[in-house]
């Protein structure tokens, strides 16, 4: 039964004091908040096991090496992918995305079209923009509408037989908008075309299914997850995985190592050179093993309460406007008070002791289609509750008294 | 008035607050005051990097002082603006390069001192003395 008040006992971080207030915790979206369980897992391994894997003949490194596997087969359960050598562990989103990136280097020539979306964060937008300046290849982008929503005609206009790679979020970082990545990944593969989905906020509120999406990538981040940072993953249906080069030289990459010739390791450790982030590893399979013990259908129910709630609640403020309206979305609201900055409201709101995020969330051409300089997000999760909003609402409601 | 005789001023009128509520609203209240920078001077090349909102300084030299103006689109940044402006503007570029800026320490802004500070004051206050420097090396 999801009880919330039980669940924030496992957050230690939760009852701590910020600037003399207890501290509202709505910065979600940026990083999760650690349980005790994967912060004991963390003090386990380094207590216990810790020694480097894959390579030792010793009785440790043995027994971390199987901690590690053990998690990446966990990843595999829980996303479903076929093999647990499709899981590729990464640092994160952004390396994980990078390797995909990079790989595709040799396999795009002149000409060839990737496309994007209008609601992309900065780190899914750069390492385009580099492949194709290396390749020569042509960057689309799918444009958003008023309420935050991709606008799937345009994207239909896109797709060509030039197209030889979709990249979308599975759910916007700025604005919480849940995109159709069921019609995008059907559609892309009509022409022929690769589909990559950063799941990075999605993870948190959405259990994926990577062979009923059907899709070729899929990457998420653990410190989203109630994780540790550094860490994340890479999904990569086996067939594009062996077509793609390694990423990066190193140990654990290798077979056969001649000063002639090498000869690259198999599935996953081609893509996993050097030591990895051991702990990380084996504690975000922790955290995956925490979220399903609440269950995401659990989850979901509880957080659009609270969407709904603080919508509603926020909506009540004169002058307060949000950004991105889309039904479909997840417990994440960008706004801003009329005629004042959001940086001002979230220095007002620190003080209070809640944490929310304010600026461009390295999302600018998003900001730049509703010509603002930013917006104030406040981000929740499970272990959240009306109260802290009702708390949020009392501040944004002082901080429109001081500013205006 | 010499820069350490503004500043102690500065940390007199602070003194009086009980909260930082109280210090907040005194600040938005000194930002509504500050000397505006003229429209022309709004440009990209007068804009300060490492600020979330966007500061403008510009600076001019009227017998051997520097006058500051300054806005920006943030109500608490540019009250913030207005404490270093106060305390800098119409002094000669030898005295600014040399003052040190303890007395946003004293006046319970201390946490805007972090250089990792999205408001980037320490960015703000490297800008007043670079252009101190640049005026003091025109004069030598």
């Amino acid at each position: 039964m999801f009880n919330v008040l039980d669940i924030r006992k496992d957050f230690p971080i939760l009852s701590r004091k910020v600037n003399g207030k207890s501290l509202v915790y709505f910065d979600n979206a940026a990083t999760s908040q650690t349980p005790q369980q994967v912060i004991d897992t963390i003090v386990d391994y380094y207590s216990n096991y810790n020694a480097n894997i894959h390579r030792g003949v010793h009785t440790l490194s043995q027994e971390a090496t199987d901690l590690y596997e053990q998690a990446r087969h966990k990843i595999q359960a829980h996303f479903n992918a076929k093999f647990s050598h499709e899981i590729i562990l990464t640092s994160g989103t952004t390396h994980s995305i990078n390797l995909v990136a990079n790989g595709f280097s040799s396999l795009l020539k002149k000409g060839d079209e990737i496309i994007v979306s209008a609601l992309e964060h900065h780190s899914n937008i750069v390492p385009w923009q580099m492949l194709c300046e290396r390749t020569g290849g042509i960057l689309k982008v799918i444009p958003m509408n008023e309420d935050g929503e991709l606008v799937m005609s345009d994207f239909d206009n896109l797709l060509s037989e030039n197209t030889k790679l979709v990249f979308v979020n599975h759910i916007s970082n700025a604005l919480g908008t849940i995109n159709p990545i069921e019609y995008i990944i059907e559609k892309a593969h009509q022409v022929g075309a690769a589909v990559l989905i950063d799941g990075a906020q999605a993870c948190p509120h959405i259990k994926p299914d990577v062979q009923a999406l059907d899709v070729d990538f899929y990457v998420a981040s653990a410190h989203k997850m109630c994780g540790p940072t550094g860490v994340g993953m890479l999904y990569g249906k086996e067939t594009w995985l062996k077509k793609l080069p390694p990423y990066q030289g190193g140990g654990e990459m290798i077979a056969e190592v001649t000063f002639e010739k090498t000869t690259y390791a198999d599935l996953p450790h081609k893509f996993e050179a050097g030591t990895p982030n051991i702990a990380g590893g084996i504690v975000f399979g922790t955290a995956i093993d925490y979220m399903n013990s609440i269950g995401f259908d659990a989850i979901a129910t509880y957080e659009n309460d609270l969407l709904d709630y603080a919508t509603e609640k926020l909506l009540a403020i004169d002058g307060l406007k949000i950004y991105g309206t889309s039904k479909n979305k997840t417990s994440v609201i960008s706004f801003n008070l009329e005629n004042i900055h959001p940086y001002d409201v979230g220095t007002i709101l620190d003080k209070l002791g809640i944490a929310v995020r304010t600026g461009h969330h390295c999302a600018q051409p998003i900001m730049d289609f509703y010509k603002i300089p930013g917006t104030v997000r406040a981000s929740f999760s499970f272990y959240n509750t009306k109260e802290e909003i009702d708390i949020l609402v009392e501040g944004v409601r002082k901080a429109k008294m001081m500013l205006s | 008035m010499t820069i350490q005789d503004i500043q102690n001023e500065i940390i007199d009128e602070f003194s009086m607050f009980d909260d930082w509520e109280e210090r907040y609203q005194y600040m938005i209240d000194l930002g509504k005051d500050l000397p505006l920078i003229e429209e022309q001077y709004k440009t990209e090349s007068n804009i300060i990097k490492g600020c979330q909102s966007k500061v403008w300084v510009h600076a001019e030299m009227k017998d051997d002082k520097i006058a500051f103006t300054a806005d920006s689109d943030a109500i608490i940044t540019k009250g913030i603006i207005a404490i270093l402006i106060r305390a800098f503007s119409d002094q000669h570029p030898k005295d600014i390069i040399d003052a040190d800026t303890d007395f946003i320490d004293k006046i319970g802004l201390k946490e805007h001192l972090s250089p990792t500070r999205a408001n980037g004051l320490v960015s703000m206050v490297k800008q007043l003395k670079m252009y101190a420097i640049a005026y003091q090396t025109q004069l030598n």
